[in-house]
């Protein structure tokens, strides 16, 4: 199988004024099509700059970003999604939904139409209409990943996507967009400090070490179950969580 | 409709109430106020030639429109003070984004702008006479100015606060700088645009009655000069009242913008 996504030896270090520090020390991982990765690590290790790296934001000091087989730049191809659902509260949902478009410069109407499929198809469509503050929060996440979903990215990143969300939901928000994500098929690389929404989530999980993040293990979860919210219930979950908190602290 | 409960409309009666007593209160103050004004100076507990009265403001008010033209003056003044505020405005926005755009322009005129901040405008004056003349054209470059650095440092704060997760954002698309301000920087600040306004407002009418205090000859300003040299304080009195009314006016103006641009 083709790799979409390939790190070949990622090296990172920021300059500051008094320091030299290093982010991230010789990543290499890969992905196939389809898959769902987490990466999961103890706060501060540099997560967010591992997706950052991914998306093209930050050039890596040494190594190789292949997206498709190809170095990365911030384009069509990367799709990211942030801890807040970031909708600009002066547009309404449509609008909000269409911002990739109009930065692309692909606003035509195939792809505003494939946009309405997709609110249509996720239950927002009464909605366009509607200010981002005029909707719920797990209503505002949705819309975020359909925003994501509109410019028909290779891979889609997720900074913390649920962790402004309360507990409740972001337990059915998880469901829900991990639904949409393997409707979609689309491949995914998620960054969480919380343990079960990994494991809940993922076909990969990578623990990262602390800074400088380097991998420190890898593992393949392989529940029975295809739903979040399921998986949380089978037996091996506890088990895979109990073995990963003690490889987080 | 939908069909409330006796506690619903309990709670709305509360409030239509309380609003009401604020608003009689606030005219029993000014009524009251201006009673005892009358009064005073009716017995000449207070000297009316000094402090005037409302009675001879409200008589002054109908000569100086009558006979004295003081729609003239008053026109006078509102294109002094509009023409000041545009310009203040306009360029404020502009330079704010400009150095927005570019940390090494903002770094290197960050000091100029500090002392152009800390220094009393009204200081400049007489350059500004001898440079612009002792017409409209002075007045309104002290409107200008007195009202430009504010209208710069607060848009500028404004655009530097911008969500940098939301610029993130953008970037992620693979948007330009120059999307980036137009998509969120600039409608974002629209909040900030309108506050700044609203402090604009206040800052010309400030430049211009300065500046015609220092050189005219006709305006509000001027009318208020005159006529505390030759010690007719209904006049001074009347023409303040009339700056009172066209500031508010202004200030309202804007407000109502805002209604209509900040709706989320």
């Amino acid at each position: 199988m083709k790799k979409l996504l390939e790190l070949k030896n990622v090296r990172l270090t920021y300059q500051t004024i008094n320091d030299e520090i290093e982010a991230v020390k010789d990543l290499s991982f890969s992905c196939n099509e389809g898959d769902f990765v987490s990466i999961i690590g103890p706060s501060g290790c540099g997560k967010t700059t591992v997706l950052s790296l991914i998306a093209g934001l930050l050039k890596p000091t040494s190594g190789e970003i292949l997206i498709d087989e190809k170095p990365v730049e911030p384009s069509l191809s990367v799709g990211y999604m942030l801890q807040k659902d970031q909708l600009f509260p002066w547009r309404t949902i449509e609008k909000n939904v269409y911002l990739p478009l109009e930065i692309k410069k692909i606003n035509t109407t195939e792809n505003r139409e494939y946009a309405l499929d997709l609110l249509k198809k996720y239950n927002l469509l009464p909605f366009l209409k509607n200010y981002p503050d005029q909707l719920s929060g797990g209503m505002r996440q949705r819309a975020a990943l359909i925003r994501t979903l509109v410019s028909k990215p290779r891979l889609l990143l997720l900074d913390e996507p649920f962790s402004a969300l309360d507990y409740q939901t972001r337990i059915s928000v998880c469901d829900d967009v991990y639904n949409i994500i393997k409707s979609e098929r689309k491949t995914t690389v998620l960054v969480t400090h919380d343990i079960s929404e990994a494991i809940s989530m993922s076909d990969i999980i990578i623990v990262l070490t602390a800074r400088p993040a380097e991998i420190k293990s890898i593992h393949v979860p392989n529940l029975e179950f295809d739903s979040p919210l399921k998986r949380r219930e089978s037996k091996e979950f506890g088990v895979l969580f109990e073995k990963l908190w003690k490889e987080l602290n | 409709m939908k069909n409330f409960s006796d506690n619903h409309t309990l709670f709305i009666k509360k409030i239509k109430r309380e609003t009401r007593i604020v608003w009689a209160f606030r005219i029993l103050l000014l009524v009251g106020l201006l009673s005892i004004w009358e009064l005073f100076a009716r017995l000449n507990i207070i000297d009316p030639f000094i402090s005037s009265s409302p009675t001879k403001m409200a008589t002054t008010l109908v000569e100086l429109f009558k006979e004295n033209n003081m729609l003239y003056h008053v026109l006078i003044t509102l294109y002094e003070t509009i023409l000041g505020f545009i310009i203040a405005v306009g360029f404020g926005f502009i330079i704010a984004l400009l150095l927005w755009w570019s940390t090494r322009l903002r770094k290197i005129l960050e000091p100029y702008i500090v002392v152009l901040n800390s220094l009393p405008k009204i200081a400049l004056g007489p350059i500004i006479i001898v440079w612009c003349g002792s017409g409209s054209k002075a007045i309104i470059f002290m409107a200008v100015l007195i009202g430009i650095i504010v209208a710069i440092i607060t848009m500028l704060n404004g655009f530097l606060s911008t969500d940098k997760d939301k610029i993130l954002l953008l970037e992620s698309m693979g948007a330009s700088q120059l999307q980036i301000m137009l998509k969120l920087v600039i409608p974002g600040n629209i909040p900030t645009f309108i506050s700044m306004l609203k402090i604009s407002v206040g800052m010309a009418w400030i430049g211009s009655i300065m500046g015609e205090y220092l050189v005219s000859k006709a305006g509000l300003g001027y009318l208020i000069v005159y006529g505390s040299q030759v010690f007719k304080l209904d006049l001074v009195m009347a023409t303040t009242l009339i700056l009172c009314i066209l500031a508010t006016l202004m200030y309202a103006l804007v407000s109502l913008l805002e209604k209509k641009l900040v709706k989320h």
